[in-house]
């Protein structure tokens, strides 16, 4: 037996998806076992990585999709997010985000950028690979809670 | 789902109750209703997420933008009745230190 489920969802890269991805992965992480949290953290990754797509992927034609790969194993959870549209550098990206600073001057803040770093603090493992059709995320979560066992048998009366 | 904002009016103070999930989608929808609000000088506005159940970059993003009008515009802006999950997001963001933000009280904290 494989040791995974292998769960792949398809959307048109439009805003009013994101939701809908967003409950889905949620329901597929707790069928996983992630604590409450674990998932909160989860719908926010999985959600800026899919908002980056619908923003920034399609900017000159509509018709574009996104492709999200969910990988459930009994200890974590990958999610792939990959698109078809225009590449950005990851290392470039990287290096012009992160926290805001205490002492930053409040007319120059960002009203960005913030989106891989949210991913980058959220999961335990993110990678973004530029290929030549377009980016894919890849990100990794891990459930940390010690975990029921699954051939515990319960109690009938 | 989707946001909605309802604002209630205290001399210099405005209140504005938001509920509802702010993603890509509905952030667009807050940001309009933020933009009109007529600023002034001395005007406190106290925006209540005790009902804000997602949150993500899209809508810190527009709290950020909100907060640099209203600072330009010598007003002040606090963020009330956050839940844990809300503070998180401004603490790992850095943004606790640099905007005003309220924790909610005990019944919103695990939210």
């Amino acid at each position: 037996m494989r040791a995974f489920d292998y769960i792949e969802i398809r959307v048109p890269a439009k805003p009013q998806y994101v939701s809908v991805i967003r409950l889905t992965v949620s329901g597929l992480a707790s069928r996983v076992g992630f604590s409450y949290d674990e998932i909160e953290d989860l719908k926010i990754a999985v959600s800026e990585a899919v908002t980056n797509v619908v923003q920034h992927a399609y900017k000159d034609h509509e018709e574009g999709e996104i492709v999200i790969g969910n990988a459930l194993y009994h200890d974590k959870i990958e999610v792939m997010v990959s698109d078809y549209g225009t590449s950005f550098d990851f290392q470039e990206v990287k290096s012009q985000i992160g926290p805001y600073q205490e002492n930053e001057n409040v007319a120059l803040l960002r009203e960005g950028g913030l989106g891989l770093y949210l991913m980058e603090t959220l999961m335990d493992e993110v990678r973004v690979n530029n290929n030549e059709g377009g980016v894919t995320v890849f990100m990794t979560k891990y459930v940390t809670r010690e975990q029921v066992n699954s051939n515990v048998q319960s109690i009938t009366t | 789902m989707n946001v909605n904002i309802q604002f209630r009016e205290d001399g210099d103070l405005l209140v504005g109750f938001i509920e509802g999930e702010i993603d890509t989608y509905t952030a667009p929808v807050l940001r309009e209703e933020l933009e009109v609000i007529n600023l002034s000088e001395g005007l406190t506005i106290e925006l209540d997420l005790s009902n804000v159940n997602y949150m993500d970059s899209t809508g810190l993003g527009v709290f950020v933008a909100f907060y640099k009008k209203v600072v330009k515009e010598n007003a002040a802006l606090k963020l009330v009745n956050l839940s844990g999950r809300l503070t998180r997001l401004f603490e790992i963001t850095g943004l606790s230190e640099l905007m005003e933000i309220e924790k909610g009280g005990a019944t919103n904290a695990s939210i």
